[in-house]
């Protein structure tokens, strides 16, 4: 019998520690299987940074690093201005990446650094228990917004793809989504043009992902994606915000 | 031997790299030395000094607290600074800049027009070797020729079309030291 | 061999090439900046790599990144830039990573001023980030020292997987003295198998971290750790001793006011007073060996500090009650001068009368 679907060689077999409905699993299988697909797992080093996602160095079955919180660009600078060969991406949430991590992943940008970073943007700190994020939408309920976030209390979300897009040592800067099959597959194409980016040598790619988190929003998985969909897509617009010529 | 040496002066009299070549001189003549300078807000535009110490022993401290030879290329410096010179040490005044008296009656105080000097020679830019030519006259602290030899090494090659000029103020400033020795005997 | 003059600053940067340091990573700050302007130049020279971050926080955060690469790599700040890259320092700490970092100490606390300090004692000795680690703390006190000391931080670092830091203070920094490089070498550099740089050919996974979610695990990596110590502790002692043979007090001072410390010594002795000065090389491991070959033979030890009194806390649990300690410090950028020094030295030895 043809086999249709296997875990990817660069994920290691053990269960994830993501809760039900998480879209953490998809987007590290999507990295997973890029890395398959670009033959690039031996030269691989994943960064992993503070917040949900900071085991994801025991799924990733690469070398990695466990970086501080938000300053998993300035590691992966470090480890690539070393290693220049080698491929580096970091894996950060949207309060490691958009909040305590904002210079750092600016000036990492801003220099070209030559790493990919896939951004995994669901609008909430979830680790720490569901408190508001740079990227809470306006009016989100979170543990620290109760009555929903006021744009005159708390301003208003980050659009980090479209902010770093313009800077000229960014390469390529997209934003996906996983809400339904048709977009992971799109988020897919995404993830392996960043690493092609970096691999080309072009300079900075970034991925952002938007991801559900079912346990903070309080909502079932599958009400977690439509309220993803009907709410997060209308302030975060999909799509390719920077492309390098080379790379179709 | 033991000479602790405090030049001062304006930012941009070449107060620091004066310190710099003697440093470097009594190193080529095989001494302990050290060279500190002041540093900070003050060196923008401000006064600017340096310490240097040349000695047969190893140095201490580097910091020139009680300087025994204090060269004053303004007179904020010598204002500022007259009153730290140990007993018996020397002041050298720039008397081209500096319009008063050291105030001290047990020091030895050489009142040195180097920057009149110095235009006279052609380059208003070594007025500070032009004290420093009288400084090595009547102390000895480093000779002439280590100078000569570590200008070499201190000016960048293309400066080095500057050597004969700074030579020939070295030789002004010792000239006037010597002139000047037998009536500061008085003095003293 | 033929000497050459040289600021403490430079004398850094080209200690550290000397020692195959290749990647430099920081940020500005007076009163060090001699050492990124030099490296900044050198480092090309020699292959390497200078880079100016962002600020001291994604500094301390490359040198992680780039240690974990099994690079010998370096960082330099003063106090506040110092205090920016604590949290990165412990996370090297935990990670058993080795680079060199060096505080060029300047006046604080907050933003303070940019003269010479001894004030950041306690941050490099008793932690400054969290949990429990230690830095090896070496403290300089010539410019020829200062190149000597380069090549040993690089080499402790890596011998015992740990960061190391270089305390100078300004009057180092900007200082010139003549000193001996001799000709450049390769330096040898000790494998890494435990760089994480990619699994090439198969490897077996490396991962660079400090994270030990479970507290018996946790635990266990803090006794790894506390080994480690006690091993450097008793390996790696470092003073030096000067004149102290007959000495009744003795003097215990680092860095730049050792010197000066050095400079009351002579006067002291010229006057057939018996003092003599110990200077720790080591701040951590602190030279306890040395407070105690010294404790049966000595009345009293003065502590000298550009501070209002931190390594004094040292010297006596190293006299551990059986001398007494005085203290003699200036502050916030001063530098003692060492008539005062005299001065209180005379005041002890009279049984507290000035």
């Amino acid at each position: 019998m043809k086999k249709v679907f296997q875990r990817p060689k660069s994920l290691k077999d053990m269960p994830f520690h993501y809760c039900p409905g998480c879209t953490h699993g998809i987007a590290h299988r999507l990295v997973a299987e890029v890395i398959d697909e670009l033959d690039i797992f031996e030269k691989t080093i994943a960064v992993a940074p503070v917040g949900c996602s900071v085991f994801c160095y025991e799924y990733f079955d690469c070398d990695a690093y466990q970086a501080s919180h938000g300053r998993a660009p300035a590691v992966a600078t470090g480890i690539k201005r070393v290693l220049s060969d080698r491929v580096v991406f970091t894996y950060q949430g949207d309060g490691d990446l958009a909040a305590i991590g904002t210079g750092e992943i600016v000036h990492a940008a801003a220099r070209g650094e030559n790493f990919t970073v896939i951004f995994i943007n669901n609008a909430v700190y979830a680790m720490t228990g569901g408190q508001m994020a740079p990227t809470s939408l306006l009016g989100q309920k979170t543990t620290t917004t109760p009555f929903g976030r006021d744009h005159k209390l708390n301003g208003s979300p980050v659009r980090m793809s479209e902010m770093l897009s313009v800077l000229d040592g960014t390469a390529y800067a997209a934003r996906v989504s996983l809400h339904n099959p048709a977009n992971v597959t799109r988020a897919r194409k995404a993830i392996k043009k960043a690493f092609e980016v970096q691999v080309a040598g072009l300079g900075f790619s970034m991925v952002e992902v938007l991801s559900a988190c079912p346990t903070n929003w309080g909502l079932p998985p599958l009400k977690a994606l439509k309220w993803l969909e009907d709410n997060m897509l209308v302030y975060y617009p999909l799509g390719e915000f920077k492309r390098p010529a080379e790379v179709i | 031997m033991y000479e602790g040496i405090l030049i001062a002066g304006f930012g941009g009299q070449g107060v620091l790299s004066t310190g710099q070549l003697l440093a470097y001189s009594g190193m080529v003549e095989g001494r302990h030395v050290a060279w500190i300078p002041s540093y900070g807000p003050e060196m923008r535009g401000g006064t600017a000094n340096c310490g240097v110490t040349i000695a047969d022993n190893p140095i201490s401290s580097p910091v020139v607290s009680e300087p025994t030879v204090l060269i004053t290329m303004n007179r904020p410096s010598l204002e500022k600074f007259e009153k730290v010179v140990v007993p018996g040490g020397i002041i050298f005044v720039n008397s081209s800049l500096v319009n008063i008296k050291a105030a001290r009656s047990d020091v030895r105080a050489f009142y040195i027009p180097a920057n009149d000097m110095a235009e006279e020679i052609g380059s208003g830019k070594v007025a500070n070797n032009i004290i420093l030519g009288a400084l090595i006259e009547l102390t000895g602290v480093v000779s002439t020729g280590a100078v000569e030899k570590s200008l070499y090494e201190v000016l960048p090659p293309h400066r080095h079309n500057m050597i004969p000029v700074n030579l020939k103020a070295l030789e002004a400033g010792a000239g006037l030291a010597r002139e000047q020795k037998g009536t500061l005997a008085e003095v003293g | 061999m033929a000497k050459i003059l040289m600021k403490g600053n430079e004398a850094i940067g080209e200690g550290a090439v000397r020692a195959g340091c290749r990647y430099f990573f920081g940020y500005p700050i007076t009163p060090q900046s001699e050492l990124p302007h030099y490296l900044a130049k050198r480092m090309p020279e020699v292959g390497g790599l200078y880079l100016q971050a962002e600020s001291e926080v994604a500094s301390i955060n490359m040198v992680f990144g780039a240690a974990g690469a099994g690079a010998r790599v370096m960082t330099s700040s003063s106090g506040p830039g110092i205090s920016l890259m604590q949290e990165g320092i412990s996370y090297l700490a935990g990670a058993e990573l080795p680079c060199v970092i060096v505080n060029m100490i300047r006046g604080g606390p907050g933003l303070g001023n940019i003269a010479p300090a001894q004030s950041d004692y306690f941050q490099a000795t008793k932690g400054g980030g969290h949990g429990d680690y230690r830095l090896i703390v070496l403290a300089p006190a010539s410019v020829q020292e200062i190149i000597d000391l380069m090549q040993d931080a690089f080499d402790l670092s890596d011998k015992y997987r740990n960061p190391v830091m270089l305390m100078g203070d300004g009057v180092l920094g900007q200082m010139m003295e003549p000193v001996e490089i001799g000709a450049e070498r390769k330096a040898e550099l000790p494998e890494k198998p435990w760089a994480a740089t990619g699994r090439l050919k198969g490897k077996e996974k490396k991962l660079i971290n400090s994270l030990y979610i479970v507290p018996e695990n946790c635990e266990a990596h803090n006794l790894k750790l506390d080994k480690k110590y006690s091993g450097i502790k008793e390996a790696e002692q470092r003073w030096e001793e000067y004149r102290t043979e007959g000495a009744e007090m003795v003097l215990v001072a680092f860095g730049t006011s050792a010197r000066i410390c050095k400079s009351v010594v002579d006067i002291c002795r010229e006057e057939g007073l018996p003092v003599g000065l110990l200077r720790p090389i080591t701040l951590w491991p602190f030279p306890e060996k040395g407070i105690n070959g010294l404790i049966e033979s000595v009345k009293s030890f003065l502590t000298v500090e550009m501070n209002m009194g931190q390594m004094i806390e040292d010297v006596k649990l190293s006299a551990n009650g059986k001398k007494p300690v005085f203290f003699y410090g200036r502050a916030g950028g001063m530098i003692p001068v060492a008539r005062d020094i005299y001065n209180e030295v005379k005041k002890i030895l009279n049984g507290g009368a000035a």
